[in-house]
């Protein structure tokens, strides 16, 4: 799998860290769009009659079982496995998760013409354990969504939020959220945390979109094009109230959507450093100082005098 | 004639009432019988301006004690405060 022309930047690695969600718009080929719905179209027939205890036997691809390895998911002639076997997203997937991640799940979204289905927010799964690692989930939309016209709904930066599934369904609405809309082909890559809803379709036509959740079954450290690391990089004395540089890391992890505002951006600041030591394998790291100057505060109080 | 409760949620960007609108709820009681509200913009833009339209404060978010070890984690937005309005229908 060549991915290593198509891996991602620093400087789009942090964007991800700081918004929890990336965007490539028509990445998909038109080839590979136009097939695959009649494939989604079999795989989401199986998901039900399984569902419901019927025999899957709609036809279409085997589908896999969770912990397989992605490079066993949908072997050739499938025009999903094509989809997922892309240079292009196999580059986004490995610099985010590493090589060969594990399948989660898959799920075709279909939202018939007219659906008046809506979701509340919510995230996936259950509240997280305190690693910074992280799932990716990819939202492939084969087809032109018009807008309104059932794009996922999603807040972005939500993801570093630790928080049970159903606990965000009383947020209507969040300043800055979004709704998708765009070209066939677009391709979404979420942090398994980050809220999201199902929309009704009131247009004319289905909506379909494919979503897959990837486990990483290697360390995420360091994984994406590192061309540009040594130089955007910051060390921990990038501080705005101090000295600060306007092309690093950190300046990115600076920029807040809509709905933080106040000092709470801080500790949203906080958690992307948090993440990004992680990642970057470099414990120093921080934005505008408030890790170091809390351990080094620590660090003296540890001394024996 | 009936009365109905309106239900409003404001998250707001601090403790203080005053602050800016960054998130909202309605739960309208009425039906739809009552005055509506904007859905797709926030419906005011402090709590301060809920209260002048003439919406009843029904709570507003105490301070609370840090869990130690987690005082840096965040979670569910914190500044919620909670509007009724009654209406006849």
């Amino acid at each position: 799998m060549p991915a290593d022309n198509h891996k991602l930047t620093t400087l789009e690695m942090a964007r991800f860290v700081a918004d929890g969600f990336l965007r490539f718009d028509a990445l998909i080929p038109a080839a590979i769009n136009e097939a695959v719905i009649e494939e989604l179209r079999l795989l989401e027939e199986n998901k039900i009659n399984q569902i419901v205890g019927l025999p899957a036997d709609a036809g279409g691809p085997p589908r896999p079982a969770s912990l397989t390895p992605l490079s066993q998911c949908y072997p050739a002639p499938s025009v999903l496995g094509a989809m997922l076997r892309l240079p292009e997203v196999q580059g986004i997937i490995e610099s985010l998760v590493g090589p060969d991640p594990l399948f989660d799940h898959d799920f075709v979204h279909r939202l018939p013409a007219g659906s008046t289905y809506k979701q509340h927010l919510h995230v996936d799964a259950v509240v997280d354990s305190t690693h910074p690692g992280f799932d990716i989930q990819l939202f492939y939309f084969p087809h032109d969504v018009a807008a309104g016209a059932g794009g996922t709904r999603f807040v972005p930066a939500t993801h570093l939020r630790r928080t049970r599934a159903e606990g965000v369904s009383r947020f209507q609405h969040l300043l800055g959220e979004q709704q998708f809309s765009g070209s066939a082909g677009t391709l979404m890559v979420f942090h398994h945390g980050l809220w999201h809803a199902g929309q009704p379709n009131p247009s004319d036509v289905d909506r379909w979109m494919y979503k897959i959740r990837l486990n990483p079954r290697v360390s995420q450290v360091k994984r994406w094009n590192l061309a540009d690391f040594d130089r955007v990089h910051n060390d921990a004395s990038d501080h705005t109230f101090a000295l600060m540089r306007h092309d690093s890391v950190a300046q990115v992890f600076r920029s807040m959507q809509p709905w933080q505002k106040g000092h709470e951006s801080r500790y949203e600041q906080m958690q992307r450093a948090r993440l990004w030591r992680y990642l970057s394998n470099d414990q120093g790291f921080d934005v505008d100082y408030y890790h170091t100057r809390i351990e080094q505060r620590d660090r003296l109080a540890g001394e024996r005098h | 004639m009936a009365v109905r409760q309106q239900i409003l949620y404001l998250w707001l960007a601090e403790g203080a009432l005053d602050t800016e609108t960054v998130g909202w709820a309605l739960h309208d009681g009425s039906g739809g019988k009552g005055p509506g509200l904007p859905e797709t913009e926030p419906p005011y833009t402090s709590g301060l301006a809920a209260l002048e339209d003439g919406w009843c404060l029904l709570q507003s978010p105490a301070p609370y004690p840090l869990y130690p070890g987690a005082e840096h984690e965040v979670s569910y937005l914190a500044n919620e405060f909670l509007f009724e309005r009654r209406v006849e229908v």
